[in-house]
């Protein structure tokens, strides 16, 4: 079979990759206040990697990027449930949240809340399921 | 104020589960964590009763949102109970899976599946909104579709695809009807629908919802609509569906008589007679076909159908007697039903087959195994110094007492053919000549003999024991004769509670 000849799609996805998982980590830092938040911003990231995907096969990027994504997943749920727990030991009610403000050498004065660990969760929930979804049913095996 | 006990029996097992599926190839930790995980829930479930007994309704606002606005979890004496049966069913159902379901289940995360089953489970049982229970449902359904298709045999497959169907639809209905529910009196939480409703009146277009929310309820408990299980709790190994038959039906049942005794009891001569009038069909059909069959795991299933019926037709009456002996019933249901199921997946597994007709004289290999499949055989239909008996004349003394006769003479009338059907299987199972090869005399069934015998001798306990939990139980009926306990609980602080 003639190799396609795709340079045109790599020299954009390359670009390309490096925006989407840029803005995929604004909308997750946005989403304290603003629309984003963990499940839109774990969902661009995984846009990011399916392009990968698209362009350059499932296997070259499974090579490089070796990670079990189903333990991804596990790990994201695991998180939010800890921070979950975290204001039990405060005797606070589950899923309790806070925040403060922090001052920074460079940012500033910085709203830091406890609910972000929580997205982090969130996203890494939705990287590893919708990754564990899209690498089963691209599998030609 | 909040009590995070609550919010244990849910994010044990879901907390361990996890951690399973990142240990993944360690399957002897798998089993060491789900046992674990399992009598932690039924510890945390025995803090959260002696806290209700002595302080009343135990009330959980996640992140401190107070009720109705944030998502509230509520413990009363009867969801606390039902999931301290819970937990007890598990340990002995996963202790069974230990030497029954293969090495190729465990590693394709059996474990983590029958948690996530239970924290569905538990959540169901201690949510105070209703669209979190239908969250609840799913978790637990999602988990059921995948372990009634792991391992993938013929049949499962087949009948995993109806028991996905007709879950489907009736999810779909579920969110129909609690958008209904929303768009009618503008909110969710179970309390603050009881207050609406009261305040509003339960009109035509209320009972109607009141009527598909009882479709939906009566798909998950297999009440009349239960066509669709003795087909699918067949299919899956004897471990998985005694956890289907002893847990997920008894969510539906759990969930009609919440609704229906927290929510829409205005007009107990609607809903609460078609309840019985389900119950009824559903007893007598469930009967008929135990008597019909000859194979053991549709005997089981059919009587799974049968104890549903008896459990609502006590609910039905909506008497004290009747209430108290459907909480009783029910526990005792969660009980006996893993017993048969376990007891009927152990025979088949000695003789190599599902029909009573090939089989005969196991009392000589297995006599422990015999003698227990007698004592859950009485148990189930009821005789007395066991656990079904108590159950049985609270339910028949409630439905004579609200006037509903013909429903307490179906139910005495279907003990009966319960008794005959599970006696069929003793008789053609264990009497007779033996007759099965001798290599099966050595095949050694201690582990699978031992959780069933804890089972065995939980059923006994319940019998003789009833007057220890009678407090409890007396507590639980008291809460669902008087919606306001739970209201009161849940309320408490918010401006609903003080404009009342």
């Amino acid at each position: 079979m003639k190799k396609p000849n795709d340079i045109i799609l790599k020299t954009v996805t390359n670009v390309a990759v490096v925006i989407i998982l840029t803005f995929s980590i604004n909308l997750f830092i946005s989403g304290h206040h603003n629309p984003g938040g963990g499940f839109i911003g774990g969902l661009a990231f995984v846009a990011a990697i399916v392009l990968l995907f698209l362009v350059y096969g499932i296997e070259k990027v499974r090579k490089n990027i070796p990670l079990d994504f189903k333990v991804v997943a596990a790990c994201g749920v695991l998180i939010s449930v800890l921070t979950g727990t975290a204001g039990m030991i405060f005797g606070k009610p589950f899923l309790y949240q806070t925040f403060g403000f922090v001052e920074f050498p460079i940012f500033g004065k910085t709203e830091l809340a406890t609910a972000v660990l929580f997205d982090v969760g969130v996203a890494l929930a939705v990287i590893g399921t919708t990754m564990t979804i899209i690498m089963s049913i691209g599998d030609d095996r | 104020m909040s009590n995070n006990l609550i919010i244990l029996p849910i994010i044990i097992p879901i907390i361990s589960g996890l951690v399973m599926i990142i240990i993944r190839n360690h399957t002897r930790l798998h089993r060491i964590i789900s046992i674990l995980a399992t009598v932690l829930i039924g510890l945390s479930a025995v803090l959260l009763l002696e806290q209700i007994r002595e302080s009343g309704v135990q009330i959980l606002y996640l992140g401190g949102w107070e009720a109705p606005f944030g998502i509230t979890l509520v413990a009363d004496m009867l969801s606390a109970l039902l999931v301290f049966v819970t937990a007890i069913v598990t340990f002995c159902c996963l202790w069974y899976a230990f030497s029954s379901i293969g090495a190729e289940r465990e590693r394709h995360y059996f474990y983590p599946l029958s948690l996530f089953l239970i924290a569905g489970v538990n959540g169901s049982f201690l949510t105070g909104d209703i669209f979190n229970m239908f969250v609840c449902f799913e978790v637990m359904l999602v988990a059921s579709y995948v372990l009634i298709s792991l391992g993938g045999t013929k049949i499962q497959l087949r009948e995993s695809i109806k028991y996905v169907l007709i879950n489907m639809v009736s999810s779909f209905l579920f969110l129909i009807a609690i958008a209904y529910l929303y768009g009618m009196l503008g909110t969710l939480n179970l309390a603050h629908l009881s207050v609406r409703v009261a305040e509003a009146g339960q009109g035509g277009l209320m009972t109607a919802v009141a009527f598909l929310l009882l479709i939906v309820f009566s798909l998950k408990a297999a009440l009349f609509l239960f066509f669709w299980l003795p087909g699918s709790y067949s299919a899956p190994p004897a471990a998985i569906a005694a956890m289907f038959g002893a847990l997920l039906t008894k969510v539906g049942i759990y969930a009609i008589i919440r609704v229906f005794s927290l929510v829409f009891y205005h007009q107990l001569g609607t809903t609460h007679l078609v309840i019985g009038i389900l119950a009824a069909v559903s007893m007598v059909l469930g009967a008929m076909g135990s008597v019909a069959y000859w194979n053991i795991k549709s005997i089981i299933t059919y009587n799974v159908v049968v104890g549903v019926g008896f459990i609502l037709a006590g609910f039905a009456s909506f008497s004290e007697a009747g209430m108290t002996g459907s909480i009783y019933y029910l526990i005792h249901d969660m009980i006996a039903k893993a017993l048969l199921f376990l007891l009927g997946g152990t025979i088949i597994n000695i003789t190599g087959t599902g029909k009573l007709k090939e089989m005969s004289g196991l009392i000589r290999l297995q006599p422990h195994l015999g003698w227990m499949f007698f004592i859950a055989s009485l148990s189930v239909s009821g005789i007395p110094p066991l656990s079904g008996f108590i159950g049985k004349v609270f339910i028949t003394e409630g439905t004579f007492q609200s006037g509903y006769f013909w429903l307490g003479a179906i139910g005495l009338l279907t003990s009966l053919m319960v008794l005959y059907s599970v006696m069929k299987v003793f008789m053609s199972a264990f009497w007779g000549y033996t007759d099965v090869k001798e290599v099966t005399e050595n095949k050694s069934i201690r582990g699978l003999l031992m959780p069933i015998g804890v089972l065995t001798a939980i059923t006994i306990g319940l019998g003789l024991g009833a007057e220890v939990i009678h407090e409890y139980v007396d507590l639980a009926v008291a809460g669902l004769l008087d919606p306001n306990i739970y209201i009161d609980a849940v309320l408490q602080d918010s401006l609903i509670g003080w404009g009342r």
